[in-house]
């Protein structure tokens, strides 16, 4: 075959390759949002869901998303923080590093179903937590960490070392410098990544059908003491989340319109993830803007 | 006198914050290290269990086609506790999933980064963004909604099977070998392109016989990951796959994988029974796997490094 046909053959064969990507994508995001977005409601997104009879809504599994959301960016933030720090200003070039780096690589590419049975084991079982917010926020965090850690490293890292040198010359110490110089330039992107991991911590759902449990109790929304069994901020109860929502009555197929609250559903989650993705950006350049003299 | 000498001998209060800093940091990085050790211990010691104080031999669990843990097999006064039809699913779904995926990644990623730079990548690189954004329990309704019955239609049968889960995984891991193949491609360096063209090289040629070989590591890596992505990957396939824990005998026929009978059955039993231990090996076979997948990508990026 001629060199040029050749060519033209595979020009137009990668061309109709990405038209298919492309084209699976805006079926899907299309399907989910045809689907789900005319079920949407006030009613859908506030009311509690029905087992057995149609016309449930989301409003318990929608609030639990997020509450077990901010719980564990409460956990998992300041840790991935230390160990960043750590590994970016501290760490020296040595077997220990190595060996960590190892591990927080390992604990990313665990499947997140395993990650979530080592929270059943040790914390529903072991330490007897049960299903509640609790094990899930810890299990999201183990989920969490070698993720964020990283984003936050590189963040780190991109903050160029004149920075660092200036903070020494002023007879800072290299925790000051950390501090004070490093942490506010790096701010904006490490706001990106936090926001980025929200947006993949809050559609997990492998990892928390074992430790934050598989049921909804009903909730008192005028009850906001922690302590009470049926207050919405109760950490020791069990609560399911919008993910879990969709694949347990997907799994169970008992709820006669499970299509419908499963279209709304994802088209809920899609929306907020894709609302976390566009919002860091923007978030990041606007600290940035305010936090340096750029 | 004194004090000054004092006030020299002493550490300043800055290097006392310095320090507590590090002190701190450095427990947060250490409590990694310890979770990693805890999930390896905690899973190994529960999955091997099975073989130790059960008294499972590890040929029967790896190479037995018969999995029903809850009923004892009379001849040999053992449950039925083959896991090689879960082990051959996940293979299966994996590696079909990324057979097809692979083409469609690396095509997409060659538009993306040489043929139309500007374009392309401007219309590619949010879609692909937004692919990796949608959560797994997403992709598995569109799954039973579409894919399902779509196969159903087309082969008969109830739908649910390999190729399903193969369909599923592929459009999930698809997002993932893109962007890094990009980002590979896009570290070939530019004086390569420019010397193919310059010696007569079509764009075909240029793209096919220097730029895919140069990249070629960095591909495989790409390629892996995905694969690691898909195989540990448990609702999305859990809901397509059907969940009959059989050899699988064709792909549109109900089959499991290691991580849809993990799912399934971990809240059906017991703590310490038999029937969940061998569960918790399952689990194990899991975090092996991506163990193995990670040496694989080290490997690669020690043989490949590009020169």
């Amino acid at each position: 075959m001629n060199a040029k046909t050749a060519d033209k053959i595979a020009t137009g064969v990668i061309y109709a390759i990405s038209g298919i990507v492309a084209l699976i994508l805006f079926a899907m995001l299309a399907f989910i949002l045809v689907q789900g977005v005319p079920h949407l409601s006030w009613h859908f997104l506030t009311s509690p869901a029905r087992a057995f009879e149609a016309g449930g809504g989301i409003g318990i599994q929608l609030f639990n998303s997020f509450y077990l959301l901010i719980l564990a960016m409460l956990i998992s933030f300041p840790i991935a923080l230390g160990a960043a720090i750590y590994l970016n200003e501290y760490a020296q070039k040595n077997h220990f590093t190595a060996i960590i780096r190892t591990a927080i690589e390992i604990l990313s590419s665990l499947p997140s179903v395993v990650v979530g049975l080592f929270g059943f084991l040790l914390f529903v079982v072991q330490f007897k937590l049960g299903f509640s917010i609790l094990s899930g926020a810890i299990a999201l965090t183990l989920f969490n960490l070698p993720l964020l850690t990283r984003s936050i490293e590189t963040s780190l890292a991109q903050i160029p070392d004149l920075q660092r040198e200036a903070g020494a010359a002023l007879g800072l110490s290299r925790w000051e410098t950390v501090l004070h110089v490093i942490l506010p330039a790096a701010v904006p992107s490490i706001v990106t990544g936090v926001v980025l991991s929200a947006g993949r911590v809050f559609g997990e759902a492998a990892a928390l059908i074992y430790t934050a449990g598989q049921s909804a109790p009903a909730l008192d929304f005028s009850d906001w003491n922690p302590f009470n069994i049926s207050s919405p901020l109760n950490p020791m109860r069990p609560a399911e989340t919008l993910a879990v929502h969709i694949w347990k009555i997907n799994s169970e197929g008992i709820m006669p319109d499970v299509s419908a609250v499963s279209a709304g559903a994802s088209a809920v989650l899609i929306i907020v993830v894709l609302l976390f993705n566009f919002s860091a950006r923007k978030l990041g350049m606007k600290l940035y803007k305010k936090l340096t003299s750029a | 006198m004194d004090n000054i000498t004092k006030k020299l001998m002493q550490k300043s209060e800055s290097t006392h914050k310095d320090t507590i800093g590090r002190a701190v940091s450095l427990t947060a990085l250490a409590l990694i290290g310890i979770v990693v050790v805890a999930i390896f211990a905690f899973v190994l010691s529960r999955g091997l269990s099975t073989f130790f104080r059960d008294g499972v031999s590890v040929k029967d669990f790896l190479f037995g086609t018969t999995w029903n843990p809850s009923v004892t097999n009379p001849e040999t006064n053992q449950p039925y506790i083959g896991a090689l039809p879960m082990i051959i699913g996940s293979f299966l779904v994996t590696f079909l999933a990324a057979i097809v995926a692979t083409p469609f990644a690396i095509g997409t990623s060659l538009l993306m980064t040489e043929i139309a730079q500007k374009r392309g990548a401007k219309i590619m690189q949010p879609i692909i963004e937004l692919l990796v954004g949608i959560p797994s329990v997403v992709y598995g309704f569109i799954g039973l909604t579409v894919v399902v019955p779509f196969i159903r239609n087309i082969t008969g049968g109830s739908g649910f099977g390999i190729l399903s889960g193969t369909i599923v995984l592929f459009v999930m891991i698809l997002p993932t070998i893109t962007s890094m193949t990009v980002d590979t491609l896009k570290s070939v360096p530019r004086y390569y392109r420019e010397s193919a063209l310059a010696i007569g090289a079509t764009r075909w040629q240029m793209i096919y016989k220097v730029i895919l070989r140069s990249a070629t590591p960095g591909i495989m890596t790409a390629i892996v990951f995905g694969m690691a992505r898909a195989f540990g990957e448990a609702l999305a396939v859990q809901m397509v796959i059907g969940n009959a824990a059989l050899m699988p005998t064709g792909l549109a026929t109900p089959a499991s994988t290691l991580t849809s009978v993990l799912t399934m059955g971990i809240g059906n039993t017991v703590m310490g029974s038999l029937q969940n231990d061998v569960l918790w090996t399952l689990a194990m076979i899991l975090l092996l796997m991506s163990l193995v997948f990670n040496l694989i990508v080290r490997a690669i990026g020690r043989r490949g490094a590009m020169k």
